[in-house]
């Protein structure tokens, strides 16, 4: 492939903010900002499309690969997508547009920068499921903070400059110790091209510290227990759209990360650390069910289940078998389509009547059935019923995890059951029941972008929880590959020891 | 055609849903002609399984496939399904169109309508599926329709409680059928029934190892399916949602709290025998657990006043019935109570409907009685309803639950004799509440003080004539079907879709025996009827010498505050100090906000070392200084 069409996908949205950022201040400014921001956003999830259907599901290793060398002898500019990561641009390509639609209701001041944070952002986060070389996925990685950041700190609620600073701090510190590891990986390897450090392995006795730099870094990202104090906060004070990309984009960096960096590259450490991995993600699917049970905000809650079920992702990576990386390939996509959803939900609420507590609420439906039908479905999908993406992945993890562990098996099926117990709460307190609120009484059911989106995530929820095929043909033969290479490099790994 | 009966539910679901906007009476007409459709077809799917023995398996397209785990979304007809199909479409038709009376004032009935369609649709995805996949697809969609249906009346906060009870109950049902389904993909790489059922022998004798202990392998698998059968069919220690359910309009009631969605853990039982049929422990624990429910639901029914709990708890307690019959192996009979069961259960459910419509939705039998005349329909349908359940001789009941306990006693085992004779007991107990509820709600004194009996007035035709073929099915179900389910060459007709590893005995049966069961049934009408209308002194009596044992009838065993105390509570205690002590006064505490603690302390400090006075830096200057030549002059 000769057209650099990852590179256009990933600046295409840096054009369009810079577009908008030369935009001077009339009265219509807002209007056509998200008027270009729309278009531009849209036109890269074509283009995603594109790539998608360009994209050979049959091809092991990495496709359309770009290369250029940027400070030449050391560092390249390397990208190229495999069937993980065309998975993950097509998600951020998608759920863009649907940030950006929930502004035209939510954002009201600053439209025009708010509009730029979220197409710079995606620029980065394209970018870091393209990179090839540790140094660009670095900075792609770390610069996708400070949109983020500043998303939450000035359009955030009334806590937001505490939460910003929260979720900056946990970040940072994790990354600061993967750029550590990146340049012990340069002085060992020579290169921090990932194919090549893959050919070249890196010697076992170093594997455990670098496995564990990188973990600190991919844990407060998942987040793992217990570094997963930053995500509610950051929930409850970003705007919905910022809450919608957190959950659904900037989350799945952590497992995407555990699957490009970490598996391939230390599997000696991988095989040591598995057992810690699944500890803390048995503590994260428990504890944090029984904390979001007790919630009283609704993003809050969300933000909880989140960690519970980002603790079946790494559970289902970490087993290391085709069901559990499939599983947890597939619970990150299906995790950032619901949780999206369901915090544009909770933001069509508080758009209305400004206020994310659960006590607020009661009998919405007699007053907003159609808004109350697709909370119920997505609060549904996201306690996993059969017939929704939901299901699917929790029940791949788990079959993965009963291959390694009964007992693990056991007390991670155990979360399905709580999380139906927050899930219907909520439900039944929020949706149900009589209007005990004068203000609940006069609420508008949604509008039409509202409706729109979210009609059309509950249909692509659906859809691929009765047909997968798609997405889990497109990882498929990656998978394969990923399972048969840490195989390999760890027969390598035992045989060099001896 | 196969496709039909599956889909034509769906379709009308939809239709009924979306075609709100064409009014009810489209949406009633779209869901009751589509779900009817599909019955007739099921009947002659069943009619042609008899006859022809046309079975076969349907791939419709493939769900999923990760590595070797593989399911498909399929059809398969088999003898098994296709009684199953007859059950669920004909139950469901009928309930639908008594709905369209029962439901008659309701301004949401387009949606109930749809519901029910959906539930029929997710009910038949589960009894035809091929693999396990699909059949927990189909278990949990039944679950959801359920939820939906129980907290139909979203106002009422009782219903919206029992909605989440009744999913949460089934989810840890759930929980043990996929550790069930988890095992055997694990343990035979595939969870496609045939394939299942021909790699099972191969495990036995087969141990696992977990904390330390070792298990046979079989006998966990069947004990985590049996678990998922028991949320679902409401066994002892979780049928604590059933008689909750109660909260839910009638028809579904009648529909799925009685018909068909509990009997699915008894299909799952029954579907999965040629598992079952190599751990007798399993089978045991099936048994015993069949055992208590029946006794304890059947003792329970007997205080209660709330007249579709009385039902309710019956239908716990008919269960406990199949379920026991299961235990000892008597797999075709256990299908021949469900499927009359079926036809009695609801109709007394609807038939109950049609009696609280009489009295504007009071359900408590204390406020009835003495109203046969003003129902002489539905009085004569109840009562062919409870002759039916209790047994009597001729009508469907005495045909499949004799069968049980005749089956059970040519055993000659312990496990048998135990099962004879808890059923005997049960059959006696059941008896007695039935006939309590009749009298106590058709006969007697006329005890309501809102309504004046004149208004109590016989429901309309669209809901009689319903039960009128309901009746029809528990008169005769019994009878007509007997050879085919149960008689000599029964084998013929089930082929391969019940697996038993000994040939069942056909000795013939001590003449006492065949007698004592309709015997007690008979004596215990004039008993109830002596006890409940002529002299209500005697149970009085009894409630007041008896006052704990009544009540710990009356509060069903106290399982429900059990639970609150062991479960419910602990755990939102406990979410509650994760949450606060947890993240709030341990992680965060110490983590980021103890760190910007510090470091705003250690600044705080640092920020007194610049004094301005010029002395000050010079004497940190010279401790350094000195500090440094000791360091070099040292090293």
């Amino acid at each position: 492939m000769d057209f650099p069409i990852l590179s256009l996908i990933i600046f295409l949205p840096l054009l369009g903010a810079t577009f908008i950022f030369l935009f001077r201040y009339q009265k219509d400014t807002n209007k056509s900002a998200i008027y270009v921001s729309i278009f531009t956003s849209l036109a890269n999830l074509l283009l995603a499309f594109f790539l998608w259907f360009l994209f050979d599901n049959n091809y092991t290793g990495f496709q359309f690969i770009e290369e250029k060398n940027w400070i030449s002898g050391l560092i390249k500019f390397k990208l190229g997508i495999d069937g993980i990561s065309i998975l993950f641009i097509l998600l951020t390509a998608f759920i863009t547009p649907i940030c950006i639609f929930s502004c035209i209701n939510s954002v009201k001041e600053r439209v025009k920068e708010f509009l730029i944070a979220i197409l710079v952002l995606e620029t980065f986060m394209i970018g870091v499921f393209c990179s090839l070389d540790l140094v660009i996925f670095y900075l792609f990685f770390e610069a996708g903070l400070i949109p983020m950041f500043l998303i939450i700190g000035i359009w955030g609620g009334e806590r937001r400059v505490y939460s910003a600073f929260k979720f900056f701090l946990y970040t940072l510190l994790g990354s600061v110790l993967m750029l550590v590891a990146i340049i012990s990986i340069y002085w060992i390897t020579g290169t921090t091209d990932i194919t090549s450090i893959n050919e070249i392995k890196i010697p076992s006795e170093f594997q455990y510290i670098l496995w564990l730099a990188f973990f600190s870094s991919f844990a407060v990202k998942m987040p793992m227990w217990p570094v997963h104090t930053w995500l509610p906060d950051a929930h409850v004070e970003a705007p919905t759209a910022g809450s919608v990309i957190l959950a659904a984009i900037l989350l799945k960096m952590g497992g995407y990360g555990f699957l490009r960096f970490s598996i391939p590259l230390f599997p000696v450490a991988t095989e040591y650390f598995t057992p810690m991995i699944y500890f803390l993600s048995l503590i994260a699917i428990i504890y944090t069910s029984l904390v979001a049970l007790m919630q009283e905000d609704m993003k809050k809650l969300i933000a909880y289940s989140s960690v519970a079920h980002m603790g079946y992702v790494t559970l289902g990576i970490f087993t290391l078998t085709k069901q559990g990386i499939d599983g947890g390939m597939f619970q990150m996509l299906s995790h950032g389509l619901i949780s999206a959803a369901l915090f544009l939900c909770v933001g069509v609420l508080y758009d209305r009547s400004h206020s994310r507590l659960i006590k607020t609420y009661g009998g919405v439906v007699n007053s907003i059935p159609k808004y109350s039908l697709v909370f119920i479905i997505f609060a549904l999908a996201a306690l996993g019923l059969p017939g929704t993406t939901g299901f699917l992945g929790e029940f791949l993890v788990l079959i993965g995890i009963f291959q390694k562990d009964y007992l693990i098996g056991l007390v991670a099926t155990i979360g399905v059951v709580l999380c139906a117990a927050y899930m219907l709460w909520l439900t039944k307190r929020v949706i149900f029941g009589q209007i005990k609120n004068q203000e609940v009484k006069i609420l508008k059911d949604v509008n039409f972008s509202e409706g729109t989106m979210l009609f059309i995530l509950a249909t692509i929820v659906i859809i691929f929880g009765f047909y997968p095929e798609p997405l889990l043909n497109t990882m498929n033969v990656t998978i394969n590959g990923l399972i048969d290479n840490y195989e390999n490099d760890l027969i390598y790994h035992l045989s060099a020891s001896k | 055609m196969e496709y039909a009966v599956l889909f034509l539910p769906l379709l009308g679901s939809i239709l009924g849903y979306f075609g709100k906007s064409l009014g009810n009476f489209f949406s009633e007409i779209a869901t009751s002609f589509f779900v009817t459709a599909s019955a007739i077809l099921s009947i002659v799917i069943f009619y042609n399984g008899i006859t022809a023995g046309s079975y076969g398996n349907f791939k419709i397209f493939e769900w999923i496939s990760s590595g070797n785990f593989v399911a498909n979304w399929s059809i398969k007809i088999d003898p098994l399904s296709s009684i199953m199909l007859v059950v669920v479409t004909l139950v469901s038709s009928i309930v639908h169109i008594y709905s369209i009376g029962y439901m008659s004032h309701d301004p949401h009935k387009p949606r109930f309508m749809s519901y029910l369609s959906l539930f029929t649709f997710s009910m038949l995805a589960l009894v035809v599926s091929d693999n396990f996949l699909q059949l927990f697809f189909g278990w949990e969609g039944v679950g959801l329709c359920s939820y939906l249906l129980i907290g139909f009346w979203y106002k009422r906060n009782s219903a919206n409680n029992a909605a989440i009870k009744a999913f949460i109950v089934n989810r840890v049902g759930d929980f043990g059928l996929a550790v069930g389904i988890f095992l055997i993909f694990y343990h035979l790489g595939t969870i496609n029934y045939d394939e299942v059922f021909s790699l099972i022998p191969t495990l036995v004798n087969k141990e696992i190892n977990f904390l330390g202990f070792e298990y046979n392998l079989i006998t966990i698998i069947c004990l985590s399916l049996f678990i998922g059968a028991m949320g679902k069919s409401a066994q002892f220690l979780l049928h604590t949602w059933l008689p909750d359910a109660m909260e839910g309009p009638t028809p579904v009631s009648a529909l799925i709290h009685a018909a068909t969605m509990v009997t699915a853990g008894v299909f799952l039982v029954v579907r999965c025998s040629p598992i079952f049929e190599y751990s007798s422990v399993a089978l045991n624990v099936v048994a015993v657990i069949g055992m208590i429910t029946a006794i304890f639901a059947a003792s329970v029914a007997l205080v209660q006043n709330d007249i579709k709990r009385i039902i309710a708890y019956s239908t716990c307690s008919q269960l406990g019935y199949m379920f026991f019959a299961v235990g000892v192996g008597a797999y075709h009979v256990a299908m021949f109570h469900l499927f009359t069961h079926a036809f009695f259960k609801a109709l007394l459910f609807l038939g109950s409907g049609s009696v609280i419509h009489a009295f504007k939705d009071d359900q408590d039998i204390r406020n009835m009685g003495g109203v046969w005349k003003q129902l002489p329909y539905t009085w004569v349908l109840m009562l062919i309803g409870t002759l039916a359940l209790t047994g009597f001789p001729l009508l469907s009941g005495f045909y499949s639950k004799d069968a049980i306990i005749e089956f059970a006693f040519l055993k000659h085992t312990f496990m048998g004799n135990s099962v004879a004779i808890v059923g005997i007991i049960t059959a006696f107990l059941t008896s007695i509440y039935s006939w309590r509820l009749i009298f106590k709600t058709f006969h007697g004194k006329y005890m309501n003080k809102k309504i004046p009996i004149k208004e109590t007035h016989e429901s309309p035709l669209i809901m009689l004539v319903p039960l009128i073929f309901l009746a029809f099915g528990a008169i005769f179900s019994g009878y007509l079907f007997k050879e085919l389910f149960i008689g000599e060459n029964s084998e013929s007709f089930w082929l391969n879709s019940i697996f038993f590893i000994e040939m069942t005995s056909h000795d013939n049966i001590p003449l006492w025996f065949l007698a004592l069961t309709p015997l007690l049934v008979i004596i215990s009408i004039p008993v109830s009827y002596f006890l409940f209308v002529k002299d209500k002194k005697i149970l009085d009596g009894f409630k007041e010498r008896y006052k704990t044992f009544y009540n710990f009838l009356l509060n069903k065993w106290y399982v429900d505050e059990f639970y609150d105390i062991i479960l419910v509570n602990p755990i939102k205690k406990i979410g509650y100090i994760f949450w606060k002590k947890g993240d709030e006064g341990t992680i965060d505490r110490f983590g980021p906000n103890g760190i910007s603690k510090i470091i705003k302390l250690i600044s705080d400090k640092a920020v007194q070392f610049q004094s301005g006075y010029i002395y000050d830096y010079a004497f940190i200057m010279l401790i350094g200084l000195s500090a440094l030549i000791t360091y070099l002059i040292i090293y």
